[in-house]
């Protein structure tokens, strides 16, 4: 078979138009900015960095897809270098400067807490996508981590469990700043509750960045030779981990014996980290990179694909990025705009996919529904999932473990209250 | 002597059972075809009573295929239920029958276990290695035995002590007969006394837990003996307490030192504050990353040599980068501390940006050599290698320092310079080589440092911030200008600290420590070993 040129030409031609008509084309009007603010420098651009770069990611894809109401979408990044203050005159950048349509941003609860002000006050919308201690429902936040109980809870029934190993003794350590001390604070409670013995709590912090966990690790080891099954949950923070876990492994503490379910360790936490000693210790998350789905794989695939690194890791502040970003999506199609009060009343009932399998809903109080899944380390860095929950597990805003809290509920919907008590029938406690 | 018959008889009977019996035994036992069908229902109770089977088979590969599940090796297919284990070299046997697979067929999946499941096979493998020719095999038996105080293991375990010449395994096997004996309902008294005796010899804290377990349910005429031998045990614990603590401490101090050694040259000795000095440890640390990277790809066999490579190729990138701040900065700025500090500060922050824009700002592996991990045990004390290495290592830098100020030309000439600057510059030493030289010696110091603190802390680019407080501390607490004074505060500071954490906790044990070296350099503000003089006055 011969090609005549002409026809070559013309299928060349063709091609070309088709290309073009298969590029998308916007409708007009200027991009539609996101915020993206998350730390590119400084202690916490170890955790960050990874999210701008997913965030970069979904608006690419989104883009792909045609932009959101026939409008191209673009990333404004902005660097609060880990500093707390500056989150929050970034924020107002983004958002006076930029006029952003939302921003996807924070790690730290003080970080959170700092932009908090700015985000009433200009009435913009926030996607805070790491697990934290609750106790807060924001009219302008919406929170895609895990609350206490869609974490902390479930970690710790699982260890009560026969499955688990039916431990009995329980230290709690943490890094000494809020999320640990309100979540050790929840799960104290909740121990209690259970019949534990206050002797059989051992409460431990450190500061941040502690390295030198001989003591502590010895203690851990004494504490767990009472004769009874000992469990350490630990909410130790970001760098401080590999020196604990390097101790650990050092002093030859076995998961089978003394097992570790940490709330802040994930894959890319364990990518620094030589595994081997660790098989058996245990993570609680929402979202593991070894679970098999084929959202999953396909995320995973075009992770690698666009940080060109195909060892790269995902974690779970990565999914809920991925199902707050697809949920923002859907609430601008729903409202029809891109106003950000608009768009915060039509968040609430919105559902997505997330990487698990299941669909995520966005709860009144701001909060979604989530699987819970508890994966031992393996050998390779990576997590298996041991143990998950039968369904999707509703974000709690305040817990039901402490008082003073538990009579409050967050509802935007009906109630217009982050913190409606269900006692007094009052907004404010 | 006569035999009667029916004795006859019977000898002979037995002796047919016998003969029958042998060739019985000698052949190969198999795995029941249960296990294969319970590991295919994949869930961790059936899978458990798949261990189960597995380990009273007595199959002689029964051993092998309980490590490969261990290991996730072991796979299994679902219709018809079958099940393989690999071998570390990636050949495939059948379960049941212990024969070489050669093509397994497609469609397998990994047999999951947790924890509960690895402890079973722990407790399992115990059982049947204790026999093992291989001594290390025969101690972790023997650990398997007495974490799962399996009853049935205890003939095994008589049986292995009788025959066992190991002092280190004899003592073991001891421990977990005594935890067997005790836990166990058929011993009589004098056994248990006997067991209990034996714990209270090993006093460690598995035979601590042991006794405090059978404790509540012991008989009453036992309780006093076991309460007495559980006192004891923490008698001697307490005096063990009291030497781990010097030993944290002495490992604390050695890091402290590792980290502060540099500066006690650029700041002790020169005067400059330093606040990049961090940086340059981070750097130390990144070299080694990078030359394990490098032999990961080219030469695996150098693993275990990586480090000894690392620490010139540490020294001297260190310290090139130290001479360049030296020579680029600081010297257009002796003299006026405040403006040293605040440039030093800039420099710092651009070093760590220009460190994670290169490598990322995730924390990056850095292996142990196999001569770094792992521990030992001196009268109950653990040791770990790596920190004791740290030690030596320490120590063996600060002799080479003090070597170099003493007794080489560049030290009497850096410490002329730093005593009297004109005098010096008028014998004709050149002063602003002798800076910088000095400058890139304390900055090389502190690369190498980060040789060593790659071992126990993070590869990342926020490595040099966590020390340089430490730094200054250990500097400002020694007395500023005197190397000995640095190594007295390092550990000083590491003992005090590791004694008061137990009490204290770690954030109020930090601020305690603060707290009294506050009050310290109020009442004498050179630190401890204050140079005297009038080279001090200028």
């Amino acid at each position: 078979m011969s090609l005549s040129r002409r026809h070559f030409l013309g299928t060349a031609a063709a091609g070309a138009a088709s290309l073009a008509a298969s590029r998308v084309s916007f409708a007009q009007g200027a991009p539609i900015k996101i915020g993206i603010l998350h730390s590119l420098s400084g202690t916490m651009a170890i955790s960050e960095t990874t999210l701008k770069d997913v965030m970069l990611m979904l608006i690419e894809d989104q883009n792909r897809k045609g932009g959101v109401l026939g409008r191209r979408l673009e990333a404004v990044v902005a660097d609060p270098a880990s500093n707390w203050p500056l989150f929050a005159e970034k924020a107002r950048e983004l958002i006076s400067r930029d006029q952003v349509s939302a921003v996807f941003g924070c790690w730290t609860s003080v970080s959170r807490k700092s932009v908090l002000p700015v985000f009433k006050e200009l009435n913009n919308i926030l996607f805070y996508p790491v697990q934290y201690e609750g106790e807060e429902s924001e009219r302008n936040v919406f929170y895609t981590g895990a609350a206490p109980n869609q974490q902390a809870i479930p970690a710790v029934d699982y260890l009560m469990s026969k499955d688990g190993g039916e431990a009995k003794r329980w230290v709690l350590a943490g890094t000494d700043y809020v999320y640990p001390r309100t979540t050790n604070k929840i799960l104290e409670a909740y121990l209690l509750s259970k019949g534990v013995a206050p002797a059989d709590i051992m409460i431990n912090y450190t500061p941040f960045g502690h390295s030198d966990w001989q003591t502590i690790v010895a203690d851990i080891k004494r504490f767990g030779s009472a004769g009874k099954k000992t469990a350490v949950v630990s909410t130790i923070n970001g760098d401080a981990n590999v020196p604990f876990y390097k101790e650990l492994g050092n002093q030859g503490i076995k998961a089978t014996d003394i097992p570790v379910v940490a709330f802040s360790v994930g894959e890319e936490e364990l990518a620094g980290i030589d595994t081997k000693p660790l098989v058996g210790h245990l993570a609680a998350w929402n979202y593991f990179q070894s679970v098999k789905n084929p959202a999953n794989e396909a995320f995973i695939k075009r992770w690698q694909e666009f940080t060109r690194n195909p060892r790269r890791v995902t974690n779970d502040p990565m999914e809920a990025h991925y199902i707050g970003f697809n949920m923002w999506v859907k609430a601008v199609e729903k409202a029809g705009t891109f106003d950000p009060d608009k768009v915060i009343d039509a968040l609430p009932g919105i559902t997505a996919p997330n990487l698990t399998g299941g669909v995520s809903e966005m709860l009144p109080n701001h909060h979604i529904t989530k699987p819970v899944l508890i994966g031992e380390v393996r050998d390779d860095g990576q997590f298996d999932v041991v143990w998950q929950t039968s369904g999707l597990v509703p974000g709690d805003a305040w817990s039901k473990h402490l008082e003073g809290s538990k009579d409050l509920i967050g509802d935007w919907v009906t109630r217009k209250c982050g913190n409606f008590n269900t006692v007094t029938n009052r907004c404010g406690s | 002597m006569t035999v009667s018959p029916l004795r006859w008889l019977c000898a002979c009977g037995l002796w047919l059972i016998l003969a029958v019996a042998q060739p019985l035994q000698a052949q190969p036992a198999t795995i029941p075809a249960d296990a294969a069908t319970r590991l295919a229902e994949d869930g961790f109770s059936a899978t458990e009573a798949a261990i189960g089977l597995i380990a009273a088979s007595g199959a002689p590969h029964a051993v092998a295929a309980l490590e490969a599940m261990a290991d996730r090796r072991l796979l299994f297919w679902k219709d018809p239920a079958r099940a393989i284990w690999r071998d570390a070299a990636g050949a495939s046997f059948d379960l049941l029958t212990g024969e070489a697979v050669a093509s397994p067929p497609a469609g397998a999946s990994l047999v999951r276990v947790n924890n509960r499941l690895r402890g079973a096979i722990q407790a399992a493998l115990g059982t049947l290695t204790l026999l093992s020719p291989d001594p290390q095999r025969r101690l972790r038996a023997a650990e398997a035995v007495l974490r799962s105080r399996d009853q049935a293991a205890l003939a095994d375990v008589e049986t292995a002590l009788a025959r066992e010449t190991v002092a280190r395994v004899r003592v073991a096997l001891l421990e977990a007969r005594a935890a067997l004996i005790l836990t166990g309902t058929t011993a009589d008294r004098p056994t248990r006394e006997g067991a209990i005796a034996t714990l209270v010899d090993v006093a460690d804290t598995t035979a601590l837990t042991v006794l405090r377990q059978v404790l509540p349910t012991a008989d009453a005429t036992l309780k006093p003996v076991i309460e007495a031998g559980i006192a004891s045990i923490e008698r001697t614990m307490a005096i063990r307490d009291v030497a781990q603590t010097v030993w944290f401490g002495l490992s604390l101090g050695s890091v402290l030192l590792l980290a502060a050694i540099g500066l006690a040259i650029t700041f002790g000795v020169m005067g400059v504050i330093n606040m990049a000095h961090g940086e340059m440890v981070m750097i130390g640390a990144y070299v080694t990353f990078v030359v394990q990277e490098v032999i990961r790809t080219h030469a695996p066999h150098l693993f275990d040599w990586s480090l000894p490579i690392a620490i010139p190729l540490a020294f001297v990138c260190a310290g090139a980068v130290g001479i360049a701040i030296e020579r680029g900065i600081i010297r257009f700025l002796y003299g006026r501390p405040l403006e040293t500090l605040l440039a030093t500060f800039g420099v710092s922050l651009v070093l760590q940006q220009a460190i994670r824009t290169w490598f990322g700002p995730t924390n990056r592996e850095v292996g142990a050599p196999s001569y770094m991990s792992g521990f030992f045990e001196v009268w109950g004390l653990q040791i770990t290698y790596g920190r004791l290495w740290i030690l030596v290592f320490t120590l063996v830098v600060f002799a080479c320092l003090l070597l170099v100020l003493r007794a080489t030309p560049l030290g009497l000439q850096m410490r002329a310079v730093t005593q009297n600057r004109r005098m010096a510059s008028a014998m004709g030493i050149r002063t602003r080589f002798v800076d910088a030289m000095t400058f890139g010696l304390g900055s090389g110091i502190a690369g190498i440092a980060g040789v060593a603190l790659s071992q126990i802390d993070n590869v990342s680019p926020n490595l040099g911030q966590s020390y340089i407080i430490d730094s200054f501390m250990v500097v400002v607490f020694g007395g500023v200008g005197n190397l000995w004074g640095t190594l007295v505060a390092a550990f000083t500071l590491g003992i005090a600290n590791k004694v008061l954490e137990p009490f204290a906790g770690a954030v109020l044990g930090k601020i305690l420590i603060l707290i009294l070296l506050i009050l310290f350099i109020q009442k004498r503000p050179r630190g401890l070993f204050a140079l005297k003089g009038r080279a001090v006055e200028q």
